[in-house]
């Protein structure tokens, strides 16, 4: 039994995305949360299945915050970054399955406030990640590696050395993000200009990656609902399908360091039973939105996807090809580089928004399919393919 | 000879569980000491439960060559620990090793940090001494061969 077009994302919600809140994760959840719910044309009531990130917050928080008395789905998604785009396959099974009619996906945090804790200033909650903690704590930190970047770093110097990848590879990835930033209101980045010269002359974070291939350090929370197709009929707005969605985990899943292809990622294995639950191609999907924690994580992927062979990304992101007015436009909203960082929620909103064709300046022509990606927990990866 | 990196990061040993201590029981002794299945004879790394090739429960401790090979590197110029503030740029490595199933290792490499990294080229282990501190440790870097 498959999933295919059984239900729909229905509603929307984000908060404001700054660097500084003043607010805790769960009181933004709630707000982006009220907002989704609202967007769809719904109650709370209407709402019988929650999926809160894996940290900051609980279905059950939620529930009786909302006041859901029936909540007959609580699940928790522990794929770091990926869980919030991971949650959309795990709603439509649910859902398709008549296990519950209508599900609340949610995100917040202080992305950036909680890594500058202040005098004073309550500590806020964690996230639960815990899967690559032995291998970090005990065989990376004492050698100076304990951001993920600096495991990115072993992936992309071995690509640029294996297929001559360019510095203007990744580069590309930066600009197209910011250029789409400066025509999203919500976009951190907005009117601060980012030219290929500006991209290259940025200092090294940790060679290969330069500080402008690193996403942005954001405060906010976003939300989404999905439904079961024919009450999808009768909300607000144009419903967008789930047309098909997979998650995979790369081998081993707790430790990237010692994977045998490392470029095997979890979207290596997701990808393609996404695209036989949709019953499409990867290239026919009319827009991309990548998790974009790093631009080589984004190139990583599209190599994975098989939107272009392994080494062979530089090719597609030049000349304009992921820009608005190319074939791909990449990260309309401006992604998690130039927009802002919650977990890739901003992604799916941001997919929605195009497949009901209220994407404004930056809405990309006649766009009837598209595709969205989580990655998390250095190589886990989810796959949703939309449509109107 | 001084420590690659400055004092200051957090000791690596052991892990709660206990599994990574025969690891640093061998590296204060110089050697280098990895799991092995003793079932299917495959080595592994990170330390795990059970063996990942053929699930049993009977791995042991064995000892590998000294030797490796550089699988990718990259040059960190930024510091995230506090204890790095003041470093430079400095170089870790993933290192294979063929004799051990091309498992794979994290160290720096002993070098000029500003120094081209041939990837591919063969590195012998260099053992680094801890032996400050209560639980004094030995970390296994890298140098070109
Ligand atoms: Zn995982
Ligand atoms: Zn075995």
């Amino acid at each position: 039994m498959s999933f295919k077009d059984k239900t729909a994302i229905v509603g929307i919600g984000e908060t404001d995305y700054v660097k500084g809140s003043g607010r805790s994760e769960v009181d933004m959840m709630l707000e982006a949360s009220r907002k989704a719910i609202a967007d769809a044309g719904m109650k709370p009531s209407d709402i019988d299945g929650i999926i809160p990130p894996p940290g900051y917050t609980y279905s059950e928080e939620l529930a009786a915050n909302l006041g859901v008395e029936d909540l007959r789905y609580a699940a928790t998604i522990n794929m770091g970054g990926a869980s919030p785009n991971a949650a959309i396959q795990h709603a439509a099974i649910a859902i398709a399955s008549g296990v519950c009619n209508s599900v609340l996906i949610t995100l917040g945090w202080n992305g950036y406030t909680a890594m500058r804790p202040k005098p004073g200033q309550p500590p806020g909650r964690s996230a639960g990640i815990a899967v690559l903690n032995n291998a970090i704590q005990g065989f990376y930190l004492p050698f100076g590696v304990s951001a993920p970047v600096q495991m990115y770093s072993w992936l992309a110097m071995r690509h640029k050395q294996m297929y001559n990848t360019p510095d203007e590879a990744t580069g590309h990835i930066a600009v197209a993000c910011r250029k789409h930033a400066h025509l999203n209101d919500k976009a951190f980045m907005r009117g601060r200009e980012m030219t290929m010269d500006d991209y290259l002359a940025s200092r090294w974070v940790s060679e290969p990656m330069r500080l402008f291939d690193c996403c942005l350090e954001t405060d906010g929370a976003a939300a989404v609902v999905i439904t079961r197709a024919d009450i999808a009929k009768d909300t607000a707005h144009k419903p967008v399908y789930i047309m098909g969605a997979a998650e995979g985990h790369p081998y081993p899943a707790d430790d990237i360091a010692t994977r045998p292809d490392p470029f095997r990622i979890g979207l290596s294995f997701a990808t393609p039973k996404a695209l036989e639950v949709a019953d499409i191609k990867i290239h026919d999907v009319d827009f991309l939105q990548i998790y974009d924690c790093f631009t080589y994580v984004v190139m990583l992927q599209m190599e994975a996807m098989g939107l272009c062979e392994r080494g062979e990304a530089y090719d597609f992101v030049k000349d304009g090809n992921i820009e608005l007015g190319g074939r791909y436009p990449l990260n309309t909203h401006g992604g998690l580089l130039s927009q802002a960082h919650v977990w890739g929620l901003n992604h799916t909103t941001e997919a929605v928004r195009q497949l009901r064709g209220t994407a404004g300046e930056s809405q990309v022509k006649d766009a009837e399919l598209g595709l969205v990606t989580g990655w998390g927990d250095l190589g886990d990866g989810s796959i949703v393919i939309l449509r109107n | 000879m001084a420590n690659y990196l400055p004092e200051g990061l957090p000791s690596p040993a052991p892990m709660n569980d206990n599994l990574d201590v025969p690891y640093w029981e061998g590296t204060l002794a110089h050697k280098l000491v990895i799991q092995k299945c003793s079932n299917c004879n495959k080595h592994q790394w990170g330390p795990e439960w059970i063996c990942n090739h053929c699930n049993s429960f009977d791995l042991s401790w064995t000892e590998v060559a000294q030797k490796g090979r550089i699988y990718s590197y990259e040059r960190v110029w930024h510091p995230v620990h506090p204890a790095l503030k003041d470093q430079g740029a400095y170089v870790v490595v993933l290192v294979e090793l063929p004799d051990a199933d091309n498992v794979r290792m994290v160290g720096n490499l002993l070098a000029d940090p500003e120094a081209d990294v041939p990837i591919g080229a063969e590195v012998e282990a260099v053992f680094e001494d801890h032996p400050g501190g209560d639980m004094p440790y030995t970390l296994v870097q890298w140098k070109l061969v």
